[in-house]
């Protein structure tokens, strides 16, 4: 196997703006080395410059001593570098051995004709190698659950045209941030086979856990400076949230302060649905009530009912002493907030700033008041702590974290008597993460109720008053969490009927 | 700077070509009677764009509104022709082109169409249409009465400006007209705003509770409304009506709403860069007519123009 790769001279500048300043990285075959760092910490221009698609004048790269150029994607991908970014890029409408020989040259017959079975063949064989033998390579990607899709992107990543040497680098970024545990832990045992293989992995991830469990050494990174560079069980956690984000953090979640409020926002009894059956529960004012289950067992369909996305087919529902709303609009008319799962795709206007886009569920009247508009976005931005050079920054330049805290300024801005929350701290730094616990905390103070649907275990076990498990759809349980480990929750996921389980 | 360049590249191109004809033609093109002439040429291209605007801010866009301005000043003409006084003739145009709009709005809003394919059908529909009750004939001369043709020639005098025998003409008021409607509305109500969210991410639009089909569904009627606002001013201009009188205004309106979205901050659409793109489109025409330039060499460098103003804009973007 090769020798290790290492890197120098990482920087990167926008006028004045140093977003990376002169890091450098050495990564071992066979070792998993995190790179952690809060949000805008400089982690993503790394991951770009070692991927090649940003051009750098001061970049080096050496194996063995010997530098190799680095200019391009196409440099990076003849080096044996496999960069597997945050979003699934998966082309939805193809099939999934299509997609795993995605930038190949199609295995073909007269030269002319898709060899289909070749096809099927060597897809299968790539998801083989990660040790993946139950997946249907004929399906279209489309149908695939993220887990897997995220397996199918890895297996593409695998394959090689003859004569290519084997990649040496892999390059994970919060590969599972999109998974459930479950999931999550099928593409540990891929990482350790890549890693028996002999590839250096570079491993970006926001959670300190699963670094902890599966990486050998960690790099942190804070505000574009190289903080430290260390193997992992010559550190503790405790030292990594401190390098991170240079101050020590309190650990876990901020205590209730208030006492759950007597009166009821939503009564369910029985209810049944096309997605979900049997959801029997009460809600009350500033109580936080957690939705939970494997991945996929209907989390969002709980949060759907409410936004009116989901019609109830039987059973007695109230909220707020009226029928559920039958629409989005209606829902944030009657004080429902919601944060979606996914805040590219379905909670922001990348293009336009934090004013229109925390404002939008909230105008009034026919007339555009912009300096009152102006006023109130200044004022939810202090209050969810965003930062942004002003209220017509256009979001997409903001980073993940503050993306996430503009769709929360967006459900505080109606000052919500129920706030839905869909993932809330998915692909969240500590330091965000813990703000946006402080949010939920104090809304819950105020009176509002929250349903917090998360894959997060002590997230939920954290923040939740009571937890409510699905199976299927199908609530099988309402827990307390206070004697409750993240393992006891998970066994309940499973729960008795495990075996009749649909994926 | 470079971002600022970039967007002012096509105002910098509109300069460009009229200092062209200034010195082409040092004594008919920068008269004042030539350039009220040209706001009056370019009023029905205006009206039909402004209000494209309003769909292309969704990121939608409408095909039909040729065959719907061509639909609206026929309905008028045989309601003329058949002794209906003007108003009346009038009110049944712009409302027909309400109804059009609506009709692709259902599709495209809740139907779920694609606006390409909802809009090519109703342009089809609606050019039809205006064949069947016109039974393919043009309607004009006596049919159309002096007071409807008569607008078109009217307009206010420039007397207190010192141009004596000038006179601002009402469709080019129309124009101004609607481009303070559609400006105030898209960038000063909270109906424009929401526009603009659902052009942003029409899926985040929804779950923050915009009432998206209905918005929808409203802005394409206001195409429509446009639509038939300038097939009546063409109707006027010409005296005459015949089924497919606007069949131009389509691809024109909407070069001209792209010709202004390489404007944007973001590319998006504004109604007043929507201003610089009809202009350029405008002036064009009037200046190579002027220089007696071909008709096809003239579609050939429209064309051009189009594609050249969006590459350079893409490009710029993309560095």
């Amino acid at each position: 196997m090769t020798g290790a790769l290492e890197f120098g001279g990482l920087t990167k500048r926008y006028g004045t703006v140093t977003v990376l300043s002169d890091v450098s990285l050495r990564l071992e075959p066979g070792r998993v080395h995190a790179l952690m760092g809060e949000n805008g910490a400089g982690k993503s221009t790394l991951i770009k410059l070692i991927a090649g698609v940003m051009p750098s004048d001061t970049l080096t790269l050496r194996r063995d001593g010997a530098e190799i150029p680095l200019r391009s994607a196409a440099d990076a991908a003849a080096a044996g570098f496999r960069v597997i970014h945050q979003e699934l890029n998966l082309v939805l409408q193809l099939s999934v051995a299509e997609n795993i020989l995605l930038g190949q040259p199609m295995p073909r017959r007269l030269g002319l004709l898709v060899d289909w079975p070749e096809l099927t063949r060597r897809a299968t064989a790539a998801l083989a190698e990660l040790g993946v033998t139950t997946l249907d390579v004929t399906q279209q990607a489309g149908a695939l659950a993220s887990g897997d899709r995220m397996l199918v992107k890895i297996a593409s990543a695998l394959v090689r045209s003859k004569g290519e040497a084997p990649p040496c680098l892999y390059v994970l970024d919060e590969p599972t941030a999109a998974l459930s545990d479950f999931e999550a832990e099928k593409l540990f045992t891929v990482i350790a086979r890549l890693k028996a293989q002999g590839a250096a992995i570079l491993y970006v991830s926001h959670r300190l856990a699963e670094v902890m469990r599966i990486c050998d050494d960690v790099t942190v990174l804070r505000n574009g400076q190289h903080i430290t560079t260390t193997p992992l069980n010559a550190t503790t956690k405790e030292e990594v949230i401190l390098h991170m984000t240079g101050r020590k953090l309190v650990d876990g979640y901020p205590p209730r302060t208030e006492a759950i409020g007597d009166g009821m926002v939503c009564q369910i009894k029985n209810l049944c649905s096309p997605a979900l059956s049997g959801l029997t529960f009460n809600l009350r004012r500033g109580e936080v009530l957690g939705i939970s289950g494997l991945a996929g067992a209907g989390q969002t369909d709980v949060l759907r009912l409410f936004l009116g996305l989901e019609r109830p087919v039987s059973g007695q529902i109230t909220l707020d002493g009226a029928p559920l709303p039958r629409s989005p609009a209606e829902a944030w008319a009657r004080g429902v907030a919601y944060v979606p799962r996914e805040r590219r795709s379905q909670g922001l206007m990348m293009q336009m700033g934090s004013r229109s886009n925390t404002l939008l569920p909230h105008y009034t009247g026919l007339r555009a008041r912009m300096a009152d508009e102006r006023r109130r976005t200044a004022a939810l931005a202090a209050s969810v702590s965003l930062k942004s050079s002003g209220p017509e920054q256009p979001v997409w330049q903001l980073s993940g974290g503050n993306q996430q805290k503009v769709v929360f300024g967006r459900a505080l801005a109606g000052k919500p008597r129920l706030l839905l929350l869909d993932e809330p701290t998915r692909g969240v730094d500590v330091g965000a993460k813990f703000e946006i616990y402080r949010l939920v905390r104090a809304l819950s103070a105020q009176g509002c109720a929250v349903l917090l649907s998360s894959s997060d275990l002590p997230e939920l076990l954290g923040l939740c008053d009571r937890i409510l498990v699905l199976q299927g759809g199908r609530q099988s349980a309402i827990l307390d969490p206070a004697d409750l480990a993240p393992n006891d929750l998970l066994n309940a996921f499973y729960g008795p009927t495990q075996g009749t389980e649909a994926s | 700077m470079i971002p600022v360049l970039r967007q002012m590249g096509t105002l910098l191109g509109l300069l460009l070509i009229v200092l062209f004809f200034t010195i082409q033609l040092p004594d008919t093109f920068l008269t004042a009677r030539n350039l009220i002439n040209v706001s009056q040429q370019i009023s029905m291209l205006a009206v039909v764009a402004f209000t494209m605007t309003v769909v292309m801010v969704m990121t939608d866009f409408d095909l039909s509104v040729g065959s719907v301005a061509s639909l609206a000043g026929i309905l008028a003409a045989i309601l003329f022709a058949q002794g209906f006084p003007v108003w009346v003739g009038v009110v049944a145009a712009l409302a027909i082109g309400i109804a059009g709009g609506m009709v692709n709005g259902f599709l495209v809003a809740v139907v779920g169409i694609l606006p390409f394919v909802a809009t090519l059908g109703t342009l089809t529909i609606f050019s039809g249409l205006a064949f069947f009750i016109s039974g393919g004939k043009t309607i004009f001369g006596r049919d159309i009465p002096k007071a409807f043709s008569e607008f078109s020639r009217g307009g206010v005098p420039l007397d207190v400006l010192g141009l004596e025998t000038i006179k601002l003409p009402y469709l080019s008021l129309v124009a101004l007209a609607v481009l303070v409607i559609v400006w105030v509305m898209l960038e000063h109500t909270t109906y424009g705003r929401r526009l603009y969210a659902i052009g942003g991410n029409i899926e985040a639009a929804r779950l923050a509770g915009i009432k998206v089909q209905r918005l929808r569904l409203s802005a394409f009627a206001v195409t429509g409304l446009g639509a038939a606002v300038a097939g009546l001013m063409y109707a006027s201009r010409v005296a005459s009506a015949n089924p497919t009188q606007g069949a131009g205004l389509m691809l024109d309106a909407i070069a001209a709403v792209f010709l202004g979205m390489t404007m944007g901050k973001q590319g998006e659409p504004r109604v007043l860069a929507t201003l610089v793109g009809v202009l350029i489109l405008g002036i064009l025409d009037n200046g190579l007519t002027q220089m007696q330039v071909d008709s096809y060499v003239r579609e050939m460098l429209v064309g051009t123009i189009v594609i050249a103003a969006v590459s350079t804009s893409s490009l710029g973007r993309r560095a």
